[in-house]
Order: C-alpha cells, then sequence, then structure tokens
C-alpha cells in the first residue's frame, strides 16, 4: 500500500514529495516541480512530446503515474544541459532550426540523449526507428534528423 | 483530462494481487499503463482500486524451455520481446510494431494480450460520448456501430493475439483456485465487452509457446501510420514445411476485424501440399479473406479494409517464402 510519499530523484536532485495515486508523473514534474519544460500534447501516448527518462528510457510522462516512478531517476529536457553549457543536441536543434514550433523539441530531445548516450553513432535508419514515437506537428523531421546526427559527431 | 481518483495497491506476489482483486471487487490490474490509462482519462472505465503488478518478482523475462518451447513472463517488456531471438519470428516482429518506442519501453506482454477492444465509439472523451450517446460497452443500452445488433462489435487491436492462435500458445493463469493453462484461442471470445475467456479474478502470469522447430512463422500489420497506431488488420501466419519442400500444416489468422482473433481454417487446409507457390498463395489468401466482414468502427474505411485482408494475407505468405 502506497502511503502518498514519493521519494525519486529528478535531474540529479532527490526530492519527497506528497503525491495522490492518481497523479501522473507529467502533472507531478509540470504542477508540483514547476519543470515545464515537459510538454502536455494529446495527454493519451499518442504525441511523444511528454516524453521524459526514467532510468534513462524514455517513458510517456502522461501516462505513467508518478507513483510508479518512486526511486527512480528521472531525467527531463531542463536536464540536459551541464549547468550553463547546452547539451550538444540542444546546440545542434538552435544551430540548424530543427525547433519550428518548438511544442515537440523537449520530447524530441530527450529522446534523442537518450539514444545518444546508447547508440553515439547512429545512422538515419536509426535515429528515425529512435524518433519513432515523437511527433511533429509542423512536420520539421529533415531538420531533426539533421541535428541529431550533428550532435552525434559533437557527442562523439 | 485527470485520472478519475481510486485506491493504489501494490502486492508482492501474484497470490497477494489475486487475493486484493478478490476482495476489491471491480479492481483493474496495472503493469505499463499504456492501455489503462487512456481508457480511465476517457472514462471508458473508473475502477475504484488499481492493482499493480510491477513490483511483482519473476514475472518478466523470456525462457527457453527443456522442450524447445519458450515461456515470456507476463510483465516482459514488449521492447524485450521485440528484441529477442529466442521467440518465433512472428511474435517479435509484431512486438516490435507495437506502439511506440516509449510505449514498449513499459507496456507488457501480459497487457497487450488483455488489451481491451476499441471502437469509434468507445475510445472517445466522456463528454464526447454523453453527446452522441452512451454505447453498450459503458454505461449504453445501444450499440452505435450496429444499433440493431445486441452484442458489442468492438475490435480486438491486439497485435500479440493473433500471433499467439497461430503459434498454438498458451497463457499460464493464476486466480483463487490456483494455476491454470489456457490455449490462447480460449482466451479470446466473440464479445467486445466480455472479450476474454479467463475469469475476471484471475492473472496472465505468462504466455508459452510449443516448440516449433520447421515452422515459419510471421506477420502483417494494417494502419494508417507505421508507428504508434493500433492495427485496422493483423495478419498471423505459421506454416510447417516438410522436407520435401511442402507445407504439412498451417496457421492463419487476422486479427483487428472483429472482437476475436479470426482462424481461417478453410484456407490454412488449402495451403496444405502445396508448395507455397503463387497460386496457392492467392488461393489461400482468397479463402481467408472472404469472411472478413470489419464493422465500420475503426480507422480507415471497412470496405478498405476488407479489401486490403487479401493483400495483406499474401504478403504475409510470400514472405514465408
Amino acid at each position: 500500500m502506497t502511503d502518498g510519499i514519493l521519494t525519486l530523484t529528478v535531474n540529479g536532485e532527490a526530492r519527497r514529495l506528497v503525491a495522490e495515486g492518481q497523479r501522473t508523473l507529467l502533472e507531478l514534474l509540470r504542477d508540483d516541480l514547476g519543470l515545464t519544460g515537459t510538454k502536455h500534447g494529446c495527454d493519451l501516448g499518442e504525441c511523444g512530446t511528454c516524453t521524459v527518462l526514467v532510468d534513462g528510457k524514455p517513458v510517456l510522462s502522461c501516462l505513467t503515474l508518478a507513483t510508479q516512478t518512486r526511486g527512480s531517476e528521472v531525467t527531463t529536457v531542463e536536464g540536459l544541459a551541464d549547468g550553463l553549457v547546452p547539451h550538444p543536441l540542444q546546440k545542434a536543434f538552435a544551430e540548424l532550426g530543427a525547433a519550428q514550433c518548438g511544442y515537440c523539441t523537449p520530447g524530441m530531445l530527450v529522446t534523442a540523449a537518450a539514444l545518444l548516450e546508447r547508440n553515439p553513432q547512429p545512422d538515419t535508419d536509426e535515429i528515425r526507428q529512435a524518433l519513432a514515437g515523437n511527433l511533429c506537428r509542423c512536420t520539421g523531421y529533415i531538420k531533426i534528423l539533421d541535428a541529431v546526427k550533428l550532435a552525434a559527431g559533437a557527442v562523439r | 483530462m485527470r485520472l478519475p481518483a481510486f485506491g493504489y495497491l501494490e502486492p508482492s506476489t501474484v497470490e497477494d494481487a489475486v487475493e486484493l482483486l478478490a476482495i476489491n471487487p471491480g479492481a483493474e490490474i496495472i503493469a505499463g499503463g499504456t492501455d489503462l490509462i487512456p481508457n480511465m482519462k476517457r472514462r471508458q472505465i473508473s475502477p475504484s482500486t488499481v492493482i499493480a503488478l510491477g513490483t511483482i518478482d519473476g514475472m518478466s523475462g523470456i525462457q527457453v524451455d527443456d522442450d524447445g518451447g519458450v515461456t515470456i513472463g507476463a510483465l516482459t517488456l514488449l521492447h524485450d520481446l521485440a528484441a529477442s531471438s529466442e521467440v518465433p519470428a512472428a511474435l517479435a516482429s509484431a512486438a516490435a510494431e507495437i506502439g511506440s518506442p516509449q510505449i514498449r519501453n513499459v507496456a507488457t506482454v501480459g497487457g497487450n494480450l488483455c488489451l481491451d477492444t476499441r471502437c469509434g465509439f468507445i475510445n472517445q472523451t466522456e463528454s464526447w460520448r454523453l453527446a452522441s450517446g452512451l454505447c453498450l460497452k459503458a454505461d449504453g443500452d445501444v450499440c452505435w456501430v450496429a444499433p440493431k445488433g445486441e452484442e458489442c462489435v468492438a475490435v480486438s487491436s491486439s497485435d500479440l493475439a493473433p500471433v499467439t492462435v497461430a503459434l498454438d500458445a498458451e497463457v499460464g493463469l493464476v486466480g483463487p483456485d490456483g494455476s491454470r493453462t489456457l490455449a490462447a484461442s480460449d482466451l479470446y471470445r466473440s464479445d467486445g465487452i466480455d472479450h476474454l475467456g479467463k475469469s475476471a479474478d484471475e492473472i496472465v502470469t505468462a504466455l508459452t509457446v510449443p516448440p516449433r522447430p520447421r515452422w515459419r512463422t510471421g506477420y502483417r500489420k494494417l494502419r494508417r501510420r507505421g508507428t504508434i497506431d493500433f492495427p485496422i488488420l493483423g495478419v498471423a501466419v505459421a506454416v510447417e514445411v516438410a522436407d520435401d519442400g511442402r507445407v504439412k500444416d498451417a496457421r492463419i489468422v487476422l486479427g483487428a476485424i472483429a472482437p476475436a482473433p479470426m482462424r481461417m481454417r478453410q484456407a490454412e487446409e488449402a495451403l496444405v501440399g502445396s508448395r507455397l507457390d503463387a497460386e496457392a498463395i492467392e488461393r489461400a489468401a482468397e479463402l481467408a479473406a472472404k469472411p472478413v466482414r470489419p464493422y465500420d468502427n475503426v480507422d480507415l474505411g471497412s470496405r478498405y479494409r476488407k479489401w486490403m485482408a487479401p493483400v495483406f494475407i499474401t504478403r504475409a505468405l510470400q514472405d514465408l517464402r
């Protein structure tokens, strides 16, 4: 039985929170922790913009109960930069204009970061497969693929 | 959309989970939650209690059995099933086509096997459904797809379901009276509401695939987009090929056209004795597609889905050559 107290690590910081059983991870991050970088999109697991990393793996925060992440390490887009130095993916996205309206970008960034973590030099097909669950409503996919490739060079 | 309030329980053994299920009527089980959470957000179901299986040990993993078959724990992630070289090809490729990478990172084998049936009149927000009129599957008394019908025709939308039937697989169940196995073909019922042939107080613990040394298996899926979407036609095929290159036994099972996967026995029989040549495949595809009568209740039109049935069956069988 859950006591409603939730401990987890968010972007490297230990957090202790009170969360009702029906709280989603997305609500916890945005509403309780003020981490609004993670976006609220379809709310039904179809668009991927709410993607965060739980123990390094991309998952949909809108479909995850906060309580299911007890003891986990959660990384949001706010946690990608190293202090004031942006993540190579963030630099590459900015450099190539891989964000149009920008709403899908946080999900794209964390999903791509997880890909580069496990496969530092992905080919185009591997990038496409990894980002298959992240929709860009502006359909700006070419720049996004290019940016991940550029960042892969930098990460290397 | 906020989730309705519910009590959240985390048993540490399957037996405890079964007991909690028995004393909390109407409780729902959660594993990955990728089916349950959207359905709850849309208020298709509002269980007072949700019982999580994630904290139960020993229910995940893929294990090769002594007889050469494979046992897959119900909590095995679809990501891991898709990546497995130990399971029949059809099972891995069907798993790889379920949802998105993010969904496969949390969704489980048991969850997909027990996936709720889907329909354009039920997978809608509560306000949409109240405005259009409630249906048989949730709180209403009419089916908006087939208004004269008395049965719910929501569609079995599991990709693994037709594959498990084609592989003659079995599921392991644990309930108040202990454990038992059930043929995958008996796990599915042709009823969009009560679509599982297990009782509500039983939990699926594993999927067992018998040894299939001389079988070739495959899966083809029709959907609007190449990612994320549920199937609107799934074709699972398996053929046993004898030394002389002729088909000794065959399975053709169609998913996502009815409340349960449909085994096309006439077409299977037509394949037996053939060499899987173009002519035999065409005949089998025609026979298998003939009984397909999809309702207009999921994505794309029913006529298009019927039209695509022989095309996808042909492709699935061609993959096995």
